[in-house]
């Protein structure tokens, strides 16, 4: 029904622009991780694998890495203890609540990052409100110097951060299972806890797979949270990348490690894709 | 004990607990916002309980600021320009990926999703090696491109769950009636795709407007408002931060309060934010 030229001109411009501004770009970094810095600070066009080389050499590169993973893990795990419960809620138990309770969820979505960041620093400072509280009912008499400046406060505020993230898609999968099903594994005499694994957990793994993903992968990247609220033994690997790219000065062996996170990133969203369609009933 | 176990595993007994949870999930999500509004009118600083002196001094020397306007200022403007980049080519890109067939389709559809997914640091500092080879000064121009190109992504997916639930036989009757593809696009498909795109609209402003992970390497001289917001948190914190976030919140309450008005008139069901996460996932 569309012509050739109808078709050469939606798909054309775009097509273009893509290109130029995301493909290219991060082929660049591709071919930057090849590179070098001279003693002059200017970038040595050659082709080494140096800087791979590095990244295994030097530990605490890939110790972060490991690290940031770990905070990245518990950060998609709580998200999920979080999200699900509350999305079961809301899909079986909220009744006429369930509309307004799911706008509830998703107005924390809005508040700017940098500002949930800012106030979870405010709330967990050593002069924060959750110290002063704590003194103010005599259940402390000093404050608590762990909340803040360690990665405990980087896992809770990057749980707080992505927990509605994680709760919409399982939501959403909560809300596709067919009512029938639900019925005829009652009506068959399944307790309702049978019921709950046997047929609501099984048909709601693609929403936890996607809301796991979505988590687990920004929170991977993440570097304001760390250096706002993580301290010495909150830094995650980007900010070992934005160190390479600002004050270290040495560009090529960030691009290698941002590479490295990239590769990391896409596997596991090719897993991710994979698992979900195994999981998948329609 | 059976007695006690039947208790325990009663629906009623259990949704209580359950609903005790969700109450507790909720006061989790809103703890940090309600102490910001209630701190931003805090005379005595961020922190300390319980808060005293209240006044709206906060909020006095903030409207006195002009290096906070000058990047509001700037945020609009970015927002903006983003917003016409991402509608410019993430229509287009929906109708391609809609009725055109071309090789490397697939690359493209994941291409354009991959920066609702890939952490901002990565997309940012690959556009930021690109302005480097290409010899372009970082300015908000370079900002500009970076959102644009990041949240075609949103216009995309949008626009593309539009034309799903388009009625291709209006646009099959304008074009056998001998309107040409340029008026059937203007006056079948894109009046028909009014409450996707306003809505993709809305959301791209505020993501523009809150983004900071991908900004941060492509600035220039001029804050936009996070970036600025950003270098102050680096050198000490006052309430005058609580009082703009503030501003901000309430503000992107209204935008929020807009985009459901919208979609509640289409349809209550779909959901864009579900639905972005899942596409960014999926890549598709």
């Amino acid at each position: 029904m569309f012509s050739r030229a109808y078709k050469a001109v939606v798909t054309l411009p775009p097509l273009l622009w893509v290109t130029v501004f995301l493909l290219i770009p991060y082929l660049l970094m591709f071919c930057y991780s090849f590179w070098s810095v001279s003693a002059e600070q200017t970038i040595v066009h050659a082709w080494r694998l140096d800087n791979y080389r590095e990244l295994l050499r030097v530990g605490v590169y890939w110790q972060t890495l490991l690290r940031s993973m770990w905070i990245a893990g518990r950060v998609t795990l709580f998200s999920l203890l979080l999200g699900y419960p509350l999305a079961y809620y809301l899909s079986f138990h909220a009744g006429k609540w369930k509309d307004l309770l799911y706008q509830l969820v998703i107005i924390p979505l809005w508040v700017s990052y940098l500002v949930r960041a800012y106030a979870w620093k405010t709330i967990l400072g050593s002069d924060g409100v959750l110290n002063t509280l704590l003194q103010y009912v005599h259940l402390t008499k000093h404050p608590l110097e762990f909340l803040l400046y360690s990665p405990f406060a980087v896992v809770l505020t990057l749980t707080h951060i992505y927990t509605p993230f994680t709760f919409l898609p399982i939501y959403a999968s909560l809300e596709h299972i067919p009512g029938n099903l639900v019925e005829a594994s009652q009506d068959l005499g399944a307790s309702p806890l049978q019921t709950f694994w046997r047929v609501i957990v099984p048909l709601s793994v693609p929403g936890v797979l996607a809301g796991a993903t979505f988590a687990f992968v920004l929170s991977l990247g993440d570097f304001l949270a760390p250096l706002l609220l993580g301290g010495p033994s909150g830094i995650m690997i980007s900010n070992i990348v934005v160190s390479l790219f600002g004050a270290a000065y040495n560009w090529p062996l960030g691009a290698a490690i941002a590479f490295v996170m990239m590769v990391l990133v896409v596997g596991l969203l090719f897993l991710s894709e994979r698992l979900e369609k195994k999981w998948s009933f329609s | 004990m059976e007695l006690l176990m039947r208790a325990a595993g009663s629906p009623v007994k259990g949704t209580r607990w359950l609903g005790l949870y969700a109450v507790a999930v909720f006061a989790f999500l809103y703890l940090p916002i309600a102490v910001l509004i209630i701190y931003s009118f805090n005379g005595e600083g961020v922190g300390g309980f319980p808060p005293h002196n209240l006044t709206v001094g906060w909020y006095r020397t903030l409207f006195a600021d002009g290096a906070i306007w000058d990047s509001v200022i700037n945020s609009v403007l970015v927002a903006l320009a983003a917003v016409t980049i991402a509608l410019a080519f993430g229509v287009p890109a929906a109708l391609a990926l809609d009725r055109a067939q071309f090789p490397g389709k697939a690359l493209f559809r994941r291409l354009v999703l991959l920066p609702l997914i890939l952490p901002g640091i990565i997309t940012g500092l690959s556009l930021l090696m690109l302005f480097r080879e290409a010899d372009v000064k970082l300015s908000l121009l370079t900002i500009v491109l970076g959102h644009g190109t990041a949240l075609i992504s949103v216009a995309t997916t949008e626009v593309f769950a539009g034309l799903q639930k388009l009625d291709r036989a209006q646009e099959e009757a304008s074009l056998d009636l001998g309107a040409n593809y340029w008026q059937t696009f203007w006056r079948i498909t894109i009046p028909n795709l009014r409450l996707s795109i306003i809505g993709a609209a809305l959301l791209i402003f505020t993501l523009s407007l809150d983004e900071i992970a991908v900004s941060f390497f492509l600035i220039g001289r001029d804050n936009t408002l996070p970036l600025e917001i950003w270098g102050r948190l680096r050198r000490g914190i006052t309430p005058e931060i609580n009082a703009i976030s503030t501003i901000i919140f309430v503000f992107s309450l209204i935008a929020i309060l807009l985009w459901y008005h919208l979609r509640f008139r289409s349809d209550g069901q779909t959901e864009i934010a579900a639905e972005l996460v899942e596409a960014a996932v999926q890549g598709d």
